[in-house]
């Protein structure tokens, strides 16, 4: 047990007594404690509020099916499994909490009075497993319609479409659905008429082109300024996380790459570090450099795409094709190393699928020179310009405490004042081997927030020209049985290892049950892997949290009071991908 | 020459131009952008990518001609014809030679202003008539950003009047023959050019259209030839604007060895590469933003070049 571990539990233990709280040890060394549903309210409250050096984010807010599940030593027994994951900034120190529901009972207090965050993570738990929140203002469906059935993590829930009867779309079906997609203000606590003046209700999205992709924006109107919205999202929902559930370890990486789709191999990376935690795999330097190299490579190109359409929004036609142009020139390298330019899925449990090609080196090298050049040229172009600077500065504003309620991170956070970066807080896969810097706003407006993500583009190629300086000699993954595809070399030699190499490859590696969460520093915040494995050739669970999520939930608290331009100036600022939100 | 048929004739031959030049801007102003943008644009079909503008007119031609169930149908079909009738027929004041004009009439620049204020009836109804929120939001931004540039559009024209003591605009390009009056006009060419950004709703005036925001504004529900009217409507603008900034400041079609038309034309392709230059590089201003730059700083601006050239001429006037 770790020192931190203790401290909290002794803390907890004061606040509830040893009855009502039993910690679980974990893979991830999170300390993790199983609290009543009667007494989780009084838990999250003390650390949020009354704790020393509290726990003010609620990073993560989930639940897990536990009715399949065989491995679960020194766990009380449960159906479903609320998990509440909080964060301290002071602490640098996470802690997890589990409410077990047991049969029959489905129901947990709301704390959405606690987090105002809470409000979309409780609705997408409920959407998901079924499980109730007393006292949530608006627990409906999120993620899925509103007139899906049944609940899809759920493990009795169909996961594939031919397990589920014909889908037909009748023309009765299809009025009734649009009728269910009507939009009602009342539902949403809206009304329709204040004093003598009527609001006017625009329908922004899901198809709009300011919006990036599939989300879709109520805005209640008084003339030009916006009362107030209300985001409906999951029109990208494409279930990520019930996939996880049926691909093995190794093929379910692919399918993490299109998660945060401009993020590439960033994906790959929280996934892997979680898996290689559950299996105990020690990834050899190179690989972990290799890995940075692509993952700064990647914060490059998906920061590219921010601030191209972010001028694109302000109307600005010109910089987006410049910055697609400079992507593609990433995208060369990207493609030389790894043969696919978006979705490499390049990373492997215990390593990276090759080696470095011959001349990666030259390639990097020419990119180095060639990007500090034209992010010069931008900053006159855009950042400079005084329409830009009038249509961003001072839109949007959040502060430090708010970003931390609403569970803001990335740039997000940074842009309002906070360093915080988990590679530089909480160095993963071979970062605290980098020097860079943690680039910060202070107003956290739309214009700080362009400002950080530019800044970190060229941390980021600091990064790699480190990388590029000291790439170490060695293999390119671990020589570890669970390493995917197992290491070859000596299957010809000796059964043994053949007959590993064969289960690996055609099963899939089998990981130790356990759970653990990773999280990385994405492109667009901090991006979450938890991961349960029952001691199968697949998880039993695949928890992602992603940055996008709690971003969008803090809209309508940003552009409240603004006006409709303003709104397209937010969301072009935030830097979010409607895939990251709905999964 | 029988004068009325020459008159018919010119018409003609102008109507026959406007319309090619309009359709060919949109191969003219996506290859410039494309060049300014390192990227090739429409360059597949026929030499250098021209056959573009006819596959474009074939395809807007051939498109269905619908009507949204909920539009009011009669104004929505008129409201795109609006404002092509509107610039084209501003087009009959201008001269592009000496004694090449429709009509060389005496209140030549008041009509031009008449003329060019007509196509805010084509936005407003369009806007109106589609009965959609897009569309709405559109022409209202449209309606108070046109009405509130018009008022120092013409104020800023006004300079040149008193300079040359006529609306006529033949009279006007003869009065350059010493002097362009874009130096000792320079302000009223600043503000006239700005306000015909705003006038053709251009980047980075295209808030009534705003596609990040409206969709595409006043004309959200237009499709097929209706909306290339519109699209048309704007490039004809684009023309008049660039015409008339030749023929007020630029010596219309004065110039050495060359023929006057030719002169003329130069000079307005010139502008017209301009606007579409300015489109590439500028961001769009809020709303507010726009009527405060509006009313703040393009009004006085005007105001004081008015006051200004006024003063001079009077001055001079009685040193006479």
């Amino acid at each position: 047990m770790t020192e931190q571990t203790q401290t909290v539990q002794d803390e907890l233990q004061d606040l509830l007594g040893a009855d009502d709280l039993v910690p679980q040890p974990t893979m991830d060394g999170l300390p993790t404690f199983w609290v009543p549903a009667g007494r989780i309210r009084e838990a999250l409250q003390y650390l949020k509020c009354r704790a020393p050096k509290p726990y003010r984010m609620l990073y993560d807010l989930t639940a897990i099916d536990e009715r399949e599940r065989r491995v679960r030593k020194d766990q009380p027994s449960s159906e479903f499994t609320v998990v509440y994951h909080l964060l301290s900034l002071e602490r640098n120190e996470d802690v997890r909490l589990k409410v077990p529901l047991r049969a029959g009972q489905s129901s947990v207090p709301t704390i959405t009075d606690l987090w105002p965050a809470a409000d979309w993570y409780e609705r997408e738990t409920w959407d998901m497993f079924g499980v109730t929140f007393a006292g949530h203002p608006r627990l409906r469906r999120i993620l899925m319609p509103p007139w899906w059935q049944g609940h899809p993590l759920r493990k009795d829930h169909p996961a594939r479409a031919t397990e589920m009867p014909p889908f037909e779309m009748s023309e009765e079906r299809q009025w009734e659905w649009q009728e269910m997609m009507r939009f009602d203000p009342g539902q949403w606590g809206l009304k329709e008429q204040e004093g003598e003046f009527e609001s006017m209700f625009i329908n922004i999205g899901p198809h709009h082109p300011g919006t990036h992709g599939l989300l879709r924006i109520i805005l209640q109107l008084r003339g030009q300024e916006i009362v107030d919205a209300v985001c409906d999202i999951g029109y990208h929902h494409r279930g990520a996380e019930k996939m996880g559930e049926r691909q093995s370890w190794h093929t379910y990486i692919p399918y993490t790459d299109r998660v945060d789709y401009l993020g590439g191999v960033l994906n790959n990376f929280p996934y892997v570090l979680a898996v290689e935690k559950l299996a105990g795999i020690d990834v050899p330097d190179r690989a972990k450099v290799i890995r940075i190299l692509l993952a700064e490579l990647f914060r490059i190109i998906s920061h590219l795409v921010f601030y191209g359409t972010l001028a694109q929004d302000l109307g600005q036609m010109s910089p987006v094709f410049y910055m697609f142009n400079d992507r593609e020139r990433a995208f060369d390298i990207v493609e030389a190393i790894t043969g696919a330019r978006m979705h490499p899925g390049w990373f492997r449990i215990g390593g990276v699928a090759q080696d470095l090609p011959a001349g990666w080196d030259s390639l990097v090298r020419e990119f180095l020179r060639y990007l500090p050049r034209k992010l010069k040229e931008y900053d006159r172009m855009v950042l400079g310009n005084r329409t830009f600077k009038r249509r961003t500065q001072g839109i949007g504003a959040i502060s430090v405490e708010e970003a931390i309620e609403w569970g803001a991170t990335g740039p997000m956070l940074r842009a309002a004042g906070l360093e915080w970066d988990f590679r530089k807080k909480r160095p993963y896969g071979g970062y605290e081997q980098f020097s860079f810097d943690i680039p910060t706003g202070t107003r956290g407006d739309s214009y700080d927030r362009a400002i950080v993500h530019i800044e970190e583009m060229r941390q980021s190629l600091r990064i790699i020209e480190q990388c590029l300086e000291n790439m170490p000699a060695g293999p390119y993954k671990a020589n570890h049985p669970l390493a995917t595809p197992p290491p070859k070399e000596r299957t010809m030699q000796d059964i043994e290892t053949l007959i590993t190499h064969f289960l690996g490859v055609s099963w899939g590696p089998v990981i130790p049950a356990g759970e653990a969460a990773v999280g990385v520093e994405g492109s667009k915040g901090n991006n979450t892997y938890y991961l349960i494995s029952d001691g199968g050739t697949m998880s039993y669970r695949t928890r992602i949290r992603t940055p996008s999520f709690p971003h969008i939930q803090m809209l309508p608290m940003m552009c409240r009071r603004l006006q409709v331009p303003d709104l397209i100036a937010i969301l072009g600022s935030i830097d979010y991908v409607l895939a990251d939100v709905d999964r | 020459m029988n004068p009325i048929l020459f008159h018919l004739l010119t018409i003609v031959i102008l109507l026959a131009a406007l319309l090619t030049v309009a359709s060919m801007l949109i191969w003219g102003e996506r290859r410039l952008l494309a060049l300014w943008q390192d990227r090739y644009g429409p360059n597949r079909v026929g030499p250098l990518g021209l056959g573009q503008v006819v596959a474009d007119i074939v395809k807007i031609l051939a498109k269905e001609d619908w009507i949204p169930p909920f539009a009011d149908k009669a104004v929505f079909q008129i409201a795109p014809g609006v404002i092509l009738v509107a610039t084209m027929t501003a087009f009959a004041v201008v001269p592009f030679a000496p004694g090449l004009a429709v009509a060389d009439v005496n209140v030549g620049l008041l009509f031009f202003l008449a003329m060019s204020s007509m196509s805010v009836y084509s936005v407003a109804l369009a806007g109106w008539s589609s009965n959609d929120k897009y569309s709405l939001l559109g022409s209202m931004r449209a309606i108070s950003q046109m009405v509130s540039y018009e008022v120092f559009m013409g104020l800023s024209l006004m300079g040149v009047v008193i300079q040359v003591g006529s609306f006529r605009l033949g009279d006007i390009v003869l009065a350059q023959q010493r002097l362009w009056f874009a130096l000792p006009q320079f302000l009223g060419l600043v503000v006239f050019f700005i306000a015909g950004l705003a006038e053709t709703r251009r980047i980075p005036y295209d808030l009534p259209e705003a596609e990040n925001e409206l969709v595409a504004g006043y004309h959200t529900e237009y499709s097929g030839m209706k909306f290339a009217s519109f699209f048309l409507g704007e490039y004809v603008g684009v023309t008049l604007f660039s015409s008339l900034v030749t023929t007020l400041f630029l010596g219309g079609w004065l110039g050495p060895v060359l023929p006057p038309l030719v002169w003329f034309i130069l000079k307005t392709v010139l502008l017209v590469c301009l606007f579409i230059l300015v489109r590439g590089s500028l961001p769009r201003p809020r709303y507010d933003q726009l009527m405060a730059m509006g009313w703040k700083i393009m009004l006085p601006l005007s105001l004081a070049n008015l006051l200004v050239t006024g003063a001079i001429v009077l001055a001079r006037e009685g040193a006479r």
